[in-house]
Parts: C-alpha cells; structure tokens; sequence
C-alpha cells in the first residue's frame, strides 16, 4: 500500500452522520480503534435527525417481536445516563395517549398489555379523573388514557451533536461534506477504498451503513444487499412558548381507521410540536411543507388540546422517514459484502433506539471479526456549554466576568449571547443552521429576522471566510449574492 | 454586580427611546437610556432614503440624518446612555419601584431600580413562519428589513433575481434599492386588492422602475433546494387562491414584507395588558400601561408609518412620566374607541381638561370619507378627509373645548369613525 495512504486508513468508516451513525461512532469510540465518520452534508444531523418528534418512545407503540421494539426499551433506559455525560436537553416527562370514546378505550387497554409485555416500567391505565389530573390541557371530553411515564422529550439535533462531540475528543475522525460515491475493492488487501464526489478517498477495514434516506444506495455501492428505502413525510408546525396550549406530556391520540391523528408534543425549550403527518412520497429530498393540511391537523389536535391554535405558529418544516418493507430495523452484517454492517430502515422509534444500536452495531462488528480492547484514556463526558438563557442575572454577572463575551446578547428571542455563538464555531458549526441548532439563535418567534447579519458578521471573523461562503447549510445555499 | 438607582429607565434607543429620555432630562430628572445595539437611532440608521423629518425639523432627511440630530441633543444632556447593552427582565417591586436587568459585555450585569420605565423597543417583522408560505426551505427567504440591513449596514447584497412579498413600505424600498444596486425584481404580491405603503413609494419604488405590482396575488409556493429557484404566484378569486391560474416566476430571492409587530416580550413578562388590535401595551391618556410607572411610545405601542409622529408621541410619553414623577394623576378619563371603518385608536383613553392627541388607522382605502368624533351617541367633530388609507394612520387633535358643553361621567365614551360619503 503506498505511504501517503497510510494516514487514511481506519478500521472503521461508519457512513452517515445521523442519530445512527453518531451514536455507533461514540461507541466506538472507547476502544483502541482508529474510527472515520462521514456525512455527506456541511453538518451532522442534517438529515433525518434534525427534523422528528423528538420524543423518547416508551415501548407500547409495536409489538415486542420487532428488533425495534427491543432496542427502543433498551435505548429508553440509557438516557438519564447519556444526559449527565452529555448534557443535551432531555426530559423524561412521560405520554398519555387520550382515548376520546369507548372504543378508543378499547384500543388503549390493548396498547396497555403490548406495553406491559414488552416492559414498559410503570405503564398505567388511567380514569378520567386520572387522565385529567396528568393532564389539564386535555378537553374534558377525554374518557380515559395510557400513561407511560419512562416516556420523554430530548432536541434531537442538540443530542446528536454531543455525541459527534464525545466521539471527536476520544479520536474519532469526522468528514463533513463527505458524499460516499464509489467504492473500490481491492481483492488483495482487506481495505474498502471509499471516495467521494470530488474524489477525496479514506481507506477502511470495516464499514457501517448509518446512511438514513440513502441506505439502499450506499449498499449498492458496496455491491450489498439491495433493497429500497421509500420516504414518508411528516409535517409539523411548531407553536411558540408563549402558547396556551403547551402540555406537560407528550399526547397521543388513538389511531382510527380514518387517520392516525395527530400528536401535541411540548419541546424541552417550551415550545409546542403539532403533527406529524405520513405521507408516501419519492423524492428523498422532498421536504417542502403544504398548507392544504393545515386546517385537518389542527382539527385534529384541537381535539385533544382545545387551545391549540393556528395564531402561535411560527413555523413549519418536515421531515422523511426512512421506511425499508417489513417496517423493522435492518441491522446485520451484510452477507454479500465483506466487513459491512447495515444500519437500515430506521425509522421511528431510531431516536429511542440509538444508543442501543449503538450497542449493537458494536457487537457485530466484534461478531465480524473486529478485535476490541478497551482505551483506558476513554472520557465520556463533554465539557457544558454554559447558556445565558438557563441562568439566573447573578449567574450571568459572574460569567460576563471571565468571557465579556457572554454579555453581548446577540438573539433576543431565545436570549443566546454571543459567547455561545463562539462556541458553536469553535466546535465545528459554521452554518447558519448549524449554529441556529447548537445555540437556538434564530429559532425563536422572529425566525432569525434580528440576529442573522450580527451571526454571519461572527462567523466571517472566527473562520476568516469570505462572505461568498457564508451559507445556510452548505453546498450552494449561499447567503449573499456579492458585496456593494 | 453593578446596582444603580434613577427617576426613569428608558428601553431602546431609537427614535421614540431618545425623544422620551431628552424630554425627563429637561425636567430634570435622571434618565437611563438603554440600546442593545452599539449605536442610538434604531431601524432609523438603516433607513438611508429621504422622507424623515417633515414636521420635526421642517426639512427632508434620510433616517440615518434624523436620528443624528436626535443623538446630539441626547449627547448635550445628561442622559445616562447605555449601549450594547439588553435589558433583559423587569421586575415590579414594593411601591411601585422597578427592578431592571440589563446585560452587557461592558458592565456585565446591571441591577437599576428605578420609578419609572419608558417601554420603546420598536418593532419586528413577520416572516415565513407568520404567513405560512408552503414550499421548501432553501437560503435566499429574508425579511426586507433584514435585507435592507444587510445591503445598507453591511454592504452585502443578498440575491439577483428578486420577489418581493407584500407592498408594504419597507418591501418598496427595498425593490427600489435592490435595483440599484443591480438586482432584477421581478415583481412585488400584495394579497389585498390596494397596496399596503404608502402611495409615493409605490410611485417612486415601482412605477419608476416598471416593477409589478400583483394585486390580490399570493405567493403560493417557494422551489429551490440549496437557493431559492422559482415561486408560484397565484391570483384570487373572490378571496380564495384560484389555483388554475398559478404561473411560476424564476428568482434567486424572496422578501417578505408582510407587516409589523410591537416587539412585546418585556411588556409580556412585566404582566402589561396588550391591546389586541394593535398588539401593543394598551395605554390610558398618560400613555401608562396597565402597570403603574410603565409607560410605552413609538412601534411597542402601535406600528407607526411617519417617525415623525413617533417623536411626537414619545415626547408626550415623557411629559407624562414626569408629571407621574411629581404626583400628577389626570382627574378625569374618558374612553376612546375605534368606530366604523377604524382598525385602532391610540391612546384608549383621554383626559378631556387637556390637549389630546389621537392616532388612528383606517381599514379602509377611500378619497371620500368624514371622520367623526362623537361622544356617547352625539357626533360633536366632523372633519372631510381628501384620502384614507391603512397604511397612512391618521391624527387627531382634541382640544378640551369640545367637552366644554357636555356633562362628563367616568363611563363617557368617544367614538372615531371614518363615514364613507358618495
Ligand atoms: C416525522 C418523523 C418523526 C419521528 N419521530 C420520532 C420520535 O419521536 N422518536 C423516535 O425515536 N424516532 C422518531 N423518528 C425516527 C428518527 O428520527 C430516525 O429513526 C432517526 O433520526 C434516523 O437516524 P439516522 O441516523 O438513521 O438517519 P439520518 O439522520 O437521516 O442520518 C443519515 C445520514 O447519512 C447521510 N448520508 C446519506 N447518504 C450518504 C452518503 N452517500 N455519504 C455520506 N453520508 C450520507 C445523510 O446526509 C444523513 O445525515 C421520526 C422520524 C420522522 C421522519
Ligand atoms: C424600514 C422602515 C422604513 C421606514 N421609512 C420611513 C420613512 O420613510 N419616513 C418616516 O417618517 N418613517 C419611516 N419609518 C417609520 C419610523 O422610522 C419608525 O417607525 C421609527 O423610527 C421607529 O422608532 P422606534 O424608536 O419606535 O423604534 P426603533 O427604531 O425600532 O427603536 C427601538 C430600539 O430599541 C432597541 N431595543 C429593543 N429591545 C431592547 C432591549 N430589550 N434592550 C435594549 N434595547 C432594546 C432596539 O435595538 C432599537 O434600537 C420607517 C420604518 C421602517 C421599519
């Protein structure tokens, strides 16, 4: 193998930088492994990850024969410990499906013995009375409800982050704007030599498929297994904090035969998800939002939450499932390509499920052949990102103290100082979605219409980039046309 | 942590901020005047076209001119400035004193207590979100206020082929300035059948460059997955969007221009009761929230079209805050409310031994109209009006002669409405 080769080569490639392939990456992590991981967008969670419920499913939605069912209760229970680590915004603050009439009552008693079968600690029926008292946002039409209090809410863009973090300190190395395009085999050696668009190559013993919406095209490359992903999108308006209708549960409807109905999710950030829809489409980058449904789903959230109401939007987006027939994970080690694992079909609950799949993915490769010794210099956490915005003045006087930069309040929104927006450069977010993500500058009630030019004016002074490659999240969605 | 104690606590260092501080100063009292921007003037210094100052100075400037003569009347007093710096929180404490947070690179954290605050946070605009604007997400959808920061302040010129969204004043600004500076717009949507700016600038913004201007058309959908590409423009029929007739415009930009709001998150924590219709505080003939020693003028009160105007109205804000100051209360308010035809009033009460001033907005667009003042069912003012429209509000003075015959109780209440004629 030639020299210049050398530096490129790694054990492991994990391809996609999602919720996936960020939680297989950190796992790896704590071995003695030289570990790659791409992502074909400027940032990672870009794709799926970003745009979901966020919700950490509590194990009564599927039946307990699916490898996702497993793996959502396994990934459930290892929150509380990635939060210390990691420190992104989590709340286990439980569902409550609301049953409207009888036979809505029905189903949910059968959902309650799927969750108890399945382990779903501390899954309760409940009365109306009970129902109500969860939760007062509910109509008083509720007649009975399901609760399951292992449920929660995490940003899931925040939490990818940090593990991607996690995963840097301990060694990993990240690609961004990293698209696998080909790949070559060399029979003689056991590398797989995986190139890019502009042809940038990395040379890997073992590979992982975490690619989300493009798992079925990056098996081909490998001459893997073939199968399709098909997109289904779910559309979402979000509500801002200052609603009325901000539950303190993450609320469910009883599916009919009619519609799925839509869910009322409160943010860990004290905004307010409605959605999502499912829709079957074919463009994998189709994530344009409509408005023809606007009426239907706040009807049907209306129905749950009367005070849910189209006056508090401040905006909507979509995101596309990535559904493989058979509706189940696909994770295995590729019988046709040599040293690929396939992390496939992850749809919801993937989220939950991660770090369990993490897990899992891990175990495999060791199954593969993959030889793992432990690194003793292993550090799970991540230093916090002190926010202006959780702390009390007094806090703020004291941090304004050792970086002045922290009293420069840069998003009056979300109250996000410029000291934060720092940091998210420094960490790697050079977009202006990338650091809307880590910092929530710009995601608040006035959508970036303040805060956008002091950002842009940030970034051109920590990065040295020129205005021309300021953008909104990479490739061509630059900001500016030219200067004056 | 710095503590600091004064008379009065001005929020926002704009137009309406600086009139308010430089009137309490000369009455003497101390003055805080606090701007989270590293320079007084607020949306003024972006402004740079002519059209500021008619009334207050006698003579056409551009924003940035206006708000200079402002700044030096401030630098001459001694008024306590405080730039870069937010105020983030206000706290009500025992007798009516305010506890202010304001945060800053500078001073760190600012602990104020003071007896009066001067709420003069202007406004922002509506975006995306606000209209719900179906279609992707790609780069290029920017506020014309955020476009037109971003041309005049920075120097940078956000698109070439551009669609404008509303015919709001700052949207035919910036279709003018966007061609300037090279850009093509190909066109400015406004969903109601009459444009919402004001008629000179559809004049000189549009019709000077044969931009046009798309009555009663929405702007149905965005393309584009990186940059904007294209946008559909659908016309309505009777008020609903007819579908059938959509055509696609290709563009790399869209602005949106689609109205206003009073920026109302620290009269929203105070606990300040928000008039609906105008979305600000909702003020008596002091210009006093519903919370004693809280006083509002300029865009947090009401959107305004004229700075003119804002001036006037935060002078007023002033005088009364230091009449507050030495324990003046008004013996007598009547109530003010919008009559026919009439969006607002503002103020929602007066006090009727004084001179009063009312601004109102019409809801509709008319060469013929009277406006009537009347008093619990008795027209008692009646003026011709040569032109109304939304977009330019009017004002009214009121002088305390016109009460004169008329026996006043606490539930007195004057009606404004705008009578259409033939
Ligand atoms: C509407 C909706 C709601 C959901 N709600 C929930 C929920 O509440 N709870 C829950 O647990 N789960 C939920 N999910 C599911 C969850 O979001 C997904 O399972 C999870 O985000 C999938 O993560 P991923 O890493 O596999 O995919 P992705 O996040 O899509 O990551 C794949 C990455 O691979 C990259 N990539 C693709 N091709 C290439 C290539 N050739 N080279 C390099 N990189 C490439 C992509 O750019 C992308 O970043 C929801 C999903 C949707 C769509
Ligand atoms: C684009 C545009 C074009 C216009 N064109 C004309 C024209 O041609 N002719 C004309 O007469 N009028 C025009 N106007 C109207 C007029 O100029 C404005 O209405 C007027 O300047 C508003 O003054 P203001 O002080 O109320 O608000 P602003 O100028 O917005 O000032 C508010 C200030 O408060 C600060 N602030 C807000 N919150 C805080 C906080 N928490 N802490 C500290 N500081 C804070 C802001 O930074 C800002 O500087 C125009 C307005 C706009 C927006």
């Amino acid at each position: 193998m030639p020299d210049q080769e050398q530096n490129q080569q790694y054990d492991v490639t994990v391809i996609g930088a999602g919720v996936v392939g960020a939680s297989i990456a950190r796992r790896l992590s704590a071995y003695q492994l030289r570990v790659a991981l791409v992502e074909k967008e400027a940032d990672v969670s870009f794709g799926t990850s970003k745009a979901n419920s966020g919700i950490i499913h509590g194990g009564f939605h599927h039946e307990g024969s699916y490898l996702k069912t497993k793996l959502e209760l396994q990934g459930n229970m290892m929150f509380d410990q990635l939060q210390r680590e990691l420190h992104f915004p989590f709340k286990r603050c439980g569902i409550l499906v609301a049953a409207m009439n009888e036979e809505e009552l029905k189903a949910i008693q059968f959902l309650y013995h799927r969750g108890r079968e399945n382990g779903s600690a501390g899954i309760e029926l409940c009365s109306r009375e009970r129902t109500l008292e969860l939760e007062p946002k509910l109509s008083p039409d509720v007649v009975g409800g399901l609760y399951a209090p292992i449920g929660g809410i995490i940003e899931p863009y925040r939490f990818v982050f940090s593990l991607v973090e996690s995963a840097l300190r301990n060694g990993v190395e990240l690609y961004r704007d990293f698209q696998v395009s080909r790949v070559e085999r060399d029979g003689a050696d056991d590398f797989y030599r995986i190139f890019d668009r502009q042809d940038r190559k990395i040379l890997s013993r073992y590979v992982v498929n975490a690619a989300g919406l493009y798992a079925d095209e990056v098996s081909q490359l490998f001459g893997a297994e073939e199968f399709q992903i098909t997109p289904r999108k779910g559309e979402y308006y979000l509500l801002d904090r200052m609603t009325q209708a901000c539950p303190s549960k993450v609320l469910f409807p009883v599916p009919n035969q009619v519609s799925k109905g839509m869910l009322v999710i409160p943010t860990v950030e004290g905004t307010v998800l409605v959605g999502p829809t499912a829709e079957e489409i074919r463009d994998k980058e189709d994530l344009s939002t409509s408005r023809e449904k606007l009426d239907s789903i706040f009807d049907s959230a209306r129905r749950m939450v009367p005070k849910v109401s189209t006056r508090d939007v401040i905006t909507s987006f979509s995101g596309l499932r990535p559904v493989l027939e058979g509706d189940d994970f696909y994770i295995e080690v590729s019988k046709k390509a040599p040293r690929l694992i396939q992390a496939a079909g992850i749809q919801s609950p993937g989220l939950t499920a991660a770090p369990a799949i993490g897990e899992y993915v891990k175990d495999l490769l060791k199954k593969a052949g993959l030889p793992l010794q432990e690194k003793p210099d292993y550090q799970a956490e991540v230093p916090r990102v002190p926010r202006v915005r959780d702390r009390r003045p007094f806090d703020v006087d004291d941090l304004v103290r050792r970086n002045p930069a922290y009293g420069n309040i840069v998003c009056r929104c979300e109250e996000v100082s410029e000291a934060e927006i720092i940091e998210a450069i420094r960490r790697g977010h050079r977009t202006l979605d990338g650091i809307k993500f880590f910092t929530r500058s710009g995601m608040g009630r006035c959508q970036g219409g303040f805060c956008t030019a002091k950002i842009i004016e940030i970034i051109m002074r920590e990065t040295g980039l020129p205005y021309h490659e300021i953008s909104k999240r990479g490739k061509e969605s630059r900001v500016f046309w030219r200067s004056l | 942590m710095r503590s600091e104690i004064t008379d009065a606590l001005v929020v926002g260092g704009g137009a309406a901020g600086m009139a308010a501080a430089v009137e309490l100063d000369q009455q003497g009292f101390s003055v805080a005047l606090i701007e989270r921007e590293d320079e007084l003037g607020g949306v003024l210094l972006q402004c740079i076209h002519n059209g500021f100052g008619l009334q207050e100075f006698n003579e056409e400037l551009t924003g940035p001119e206006y708000a200079e003569r402002w700044i030096e009347t401030v630098k001459k007093s001694k008024i306590q400035v405080f730039t870069s710096s937010t105020l983030t929180e206000i706290n009500l404490l025992e007798r009516n004193l305010k506890e202010c947070f304001i945060y800053s690179a500078v001073h760190g954290v600012l602990r104020f207590t003071t007896r009066t605050v001067v709420l003069a946070m202007g406004c922002r605009e509506r975006n995306r979100g606000n209209v719900l604007i179906p279609g992707t997400r790609p780069a290029g959808v920017y506020t014309a206020g955020l476009a037109q920061r971003m041309v005049n302040i920075d120097g940078y010129i956000p698109g070439k082929e551009v669609v404008i969204v509303g015919s709001g004043d700052i949207g035919l600004i910036m279709a003018r300035r966007m061609q300037w500076v090279g850009a093509k717009v190909h066109g400015v949507v406004e969903i109601q059948p009459y444009p919402s700016g004001l008629t000179r600038n559809i004049s000189q913004c549009l019709h000077d460059f044969d931009i046009p201007l798309y009555l009663s058309h929405v702007v149905s959908r965005i393309h584009g997955i990186d940059r904007v590409e294209a946008v559909d423009i659908t016309p309505l029929k009777n008020g609903v969007p007819d579908q059938s007739r959509t055509f696609r415009q290709k563009c790399d930009t869209l602005l949106l221009s689609v109205g206003l709001i009073p920026e109302n998150e620290l009269s929203k924590q105070v606990g300040i009761e928000l008039n609906p219709l105008t979305g600000g505080p909702m003020v008596d003939s002091m210009l006093m929230s519903n919370i004693e020693g809280v006083f509002a003028a300029g865009n947090v009160l009401h959107v305004h079209d004229l700075v003119d105007f804002v001036s006037a109205e935060a002078r007023l804000a002033g005088q009364k805050a230091g009449a507050y100051l030495r324990g003046w209360r008004p013996k007598l308010e009547v109530q003010v409310k919008p009559g026919a035809n009439v969006k607002y009033v503002n103020p929602t009460k007066v006090d009727p031994t004084g001179q009063s001033e009312i601004f109102l907005r019409p809801l509709i667009v008319s060469n013929h109209v009277s406006l009537t003042l009347s008093l619990d069912g008795t027209v008692i003012k009646r003026q011709k009006k040569a032109h109304v429209q939304p977009s330019e509000m009017i004002r009214i003075k009121v002088n305390s002669k016109i009460f004169d015959q008329h026996t006043l109780k606490g539930d007195t209440k004057i009606v404004v409405g705008l009578e259409e004629m033939d």
